[in-house]
């Protein structure tokens, strides 16, 4: 069976070879023809998977399934208090939250003021953070080679160190490698302890943390006594316990402030979540356009080759009656068309790959920056896009081959040996 | 070896039916060599399609070798051509980018024999036919004469039952018609049995009317055209 199937390939080409003789210029268009199809479908789901990865390290950049949580105020009566009462949060709800949840990973207390950053005669007026030393895994604040961020040791001594947003690095020393150099706040000295590592934020609260500074807590509290906490954040040990971490922040801290569980706008909670869900939702929405776009390209691609197939039939008619007359079954002369078709299919799939990897390589090498670049990405292939691509193609090239193929069965031999 | 009763062939056109056959009976026995003949539009081409299989009745009993063959349907027609029919055309037929031995080696292939038997087999063919030393060519660059060899040649191939011929002489000059009617001539002397058919009857055939056939078209405006055939007895 095998060494048939061999023989009817090793036929095929023969076929194939002696047809690419006759219309090699008719046989070349329609491979790119099926080329371009490949390439602007390749391209178009390259351009989806580079946003959609894009939007996905974008809407991360502030910190993955975290949550933010801010006071607000009562808007029902409970327990003998009337509603409208605001609540205010204490230093150390963050240590109860993290003591009583255990669906909770980890929890920042934030308190922040704007000051002005000093550098000899140079002022940057910033945000100023007061933060714990979880607050770098939680929103993402890496720090770039070189540097750290707050620890457990800074917090303790109320060290005068501080961390700073790259944008803000650069604003106030012109360069970013100033760990260890020194930045003003109120008079106090502050030494940076690092610097952050540059990233795409979709999502925020008070401003892109790359114009900000951070502080421990516990020097933020040294320094402004007043000072109360304006929110805290939180991350859920997982993905499926984050809404039990949610409703369990709820129940802890109505307990302590009194208000009745239920009441949703005593806590305002930013379930960042919802934000990742969107985004990725809208990412793909995008991704699957493109790619019917490019589908649609490399479809007509493929009428290309039916309507070539189809001429190739016509043309070997008498061809096709002779091998019937010498017992050719309706399989042995579809096949060889079939398989021509996907053979060009094929053709015109590597050349469209290739010249699409080609160009996603060079804009891979291409210094773009700004904002938009960082929103858009850079086209990316992935291997589910070769998968797509291969079978819209391997698809393509069956219809293609098939229709005409079976116009080759039907045809009636004692006919077609007359067909001159 | 073949067995024809009572066969009708009807084509319809669009509004018009055309009977092309109008009752055949006929017989042959096996390593007869048969000539059909009659003028063109007598239904010489039908009656040949029907025996090549290309075609089935519209009514009646085809027995090939035993097999009826009138309600076969496309595919096992294909495999009764493939096995038992060998065909030689007045326009050769042959794969023009093919070389001679794949020309000759295509009904096995569609037998599903294996590459080196194909080849052996389409050798020995060759060989038989006298082309030994022409394997390789292409048709185009072989003699009419020649490639009616070739023709003949992947006749044989699967050892039919009988060689089917149409006009195999009429496309070929005097001195390579003759050698190819002698080629049939050693086939028929060898046991093969062969049915030609011929617009005319030819002067170097022993001439042995077995019967005639009415024919269609109407019989008021022209004298009924006449369907012969005729046989060379076993030698």
């Amino acid at each position: 069976m095998l060494s048939i199937f061999k023989s009817e390939l090793a036929l095929v080409w023969s076929l194939f070879r002696q047809d690419a003789g006759h219309s090699r210029k008719r046989m070349l268009l329609t491979v790119v023809a099926i080329g371009w199809g490949t390439l602007s479908i390749v391209m178009l789901l390259s351009f989806g998977e580079g946003m959609k990865l894009a939007f996905h390290k974008g809407t991360r950049g502030m910190g993955e399934n975290i949550g933010v949580l801010w006071p607000g105020s009562t808007t029902k009566a409970y327990a003998g208090m009337g509603s409208g009462r605001s609540i205010q949060f204490q230093d150390e709800d963050g240590e109860m939250l993290m003591a009583r949840i255990p669906s909770l990973a980890a929890v920042s207390r934030e308190y922040a003021r704007r000051r002005g950053l000093s550098v000899g005669a140079k002022t940057v007026n910033a945000r100023v953070r007061g933060v714990d030393p979880s607050f770098g895994g939680i929103r993402n604040h890496v720090p770039q080679p070189g540097g750290r961020f707050i620890n457990e040791e800074d917090m303790r001594q109320k060290r005068r160190v501080i961390f700073l947003g790259e944008e803000l690095a650069q604003d106030l020393f012109g360069t970013q490698e100033v760990v260890g150099r020194e930045v003003q706040i109120n008079q106090s000295v502050f030494t940076v302890i690092g610097v952050a590592q540059k990233k795409t934020m979709m999502g925020m609260y008070s401003g892109p943390d790359k114009n900000q500074s951070v502080i421990p807590a516990s020097t933020f509290l040294s320094m402004y006594t007043d000072a109360r906490v304006g929110n805290f954040i939180y991350l859920p040990t997982s993905l499926e316990t984050a809404d039990l971490a949610k409703a369990e922040i709820y129940r802890v801290l109505a307990a302590k402030y009194r208000f009745d569980p239920e009441d949703r706008r005593a806590l305002s909670i930013w379930d960042t979540r919802e934000n990742q869900r969107i985004t990725d939702n809208i990412a793909l929405g995008i991704q699957m356009f493109l790619g019917i776009i490019g589908a649609l390209t490399l479809f007509v691609g493929g009428m290309g080759v039916a309507n070539i197939m189809y001429a190739v039939v016509k043309e070997r008619t008498r061809e096709i009656g002779i091998k019937m007359a010498l017992g050719a079954k309706a399989r042995q002369v579809m096949a060889p068309f079939v398989l021509e078709s996907i053979f060009i299919t094929g053709a015109g799939g590597v050349l469209g790959t290739a010249v699409s990897l080609s160009i996603i390589t060079i804009i891979a090498m291409l210094p773009l920056q700004g904002e938009a670049f960082d929103l858009m990405g850079k086209p990316t292939f992935s291997p589910a896009i070769a998968v797509a691509t291969s079978l819209i193609l391997g698809l393509v090239g069956m219809f293609a081959g098939y229709f005409p193929a079976r116009r080759a069965a039907s045809i009636n031999p004692a006919e077609s040996l007359r067909y001159e | 070896m073949i067995e024809m009763t009572a066969i009708r062939k009807v084509y319809s056109t669009g509004r018009m039916e055309v009977e092309a056959l109008k009752g055949v009976n006929l017989t042959i026995g096996r390593n007869e060599y048969v000539s059909i003949v009659g003028p063109s539009g007598s239904g010489k081409s039908t009656l040949m399609n029907l025996i090549g299989c290309l075609d089935t009745p519209s009514t009646g009993t085809y027995l090939l070798s035993g097999e009826n063959v009138a309600g076969l349907d496309r595919n096992q027609l294909a495999e009764v051509r493939n096995k038992k029919i060998g065909f030689v055309f007045q326009s050769f037929n042959l794969l023009p980018y093919a070389s001679a031995l794949e020309n000759v080696a295509l009904p096995l292939l569609f037998a599903g024999i294996s590459d080196k038997k194909r080849n052996e087999r389409a050798k020995e063919m060759l060989e038989r036919v006298n082309l030994g030393d022409r394997m390789d060519h292409k048709p185009t660059e072989l003699s009419g004469g020649q490639m009616q060899r070739v023709a003949i040649a992947r006749a044989l191939a699967n050892n039919p039952a009988i060689i089917l011929a149409d006009e195999p002489t009429g496309n070929l000059d005097s001195a390579s018609g003759h050698a190819i009617a002698d080629l049939f001539g050693e086939l028929h002397a060898a046991g093969q049995t062969i049915v030609m058919d011929h617009p005319r009857q030819r002067p170097r055939e022993d001439r042995l009317p077995l019967r005639s056939y009415p024919r269609r078209r109407d019989r008021r405006r022209q004298p009924p055209r006449r369907l012969n055939v005729i046989a060379r007895s076993p030698s």
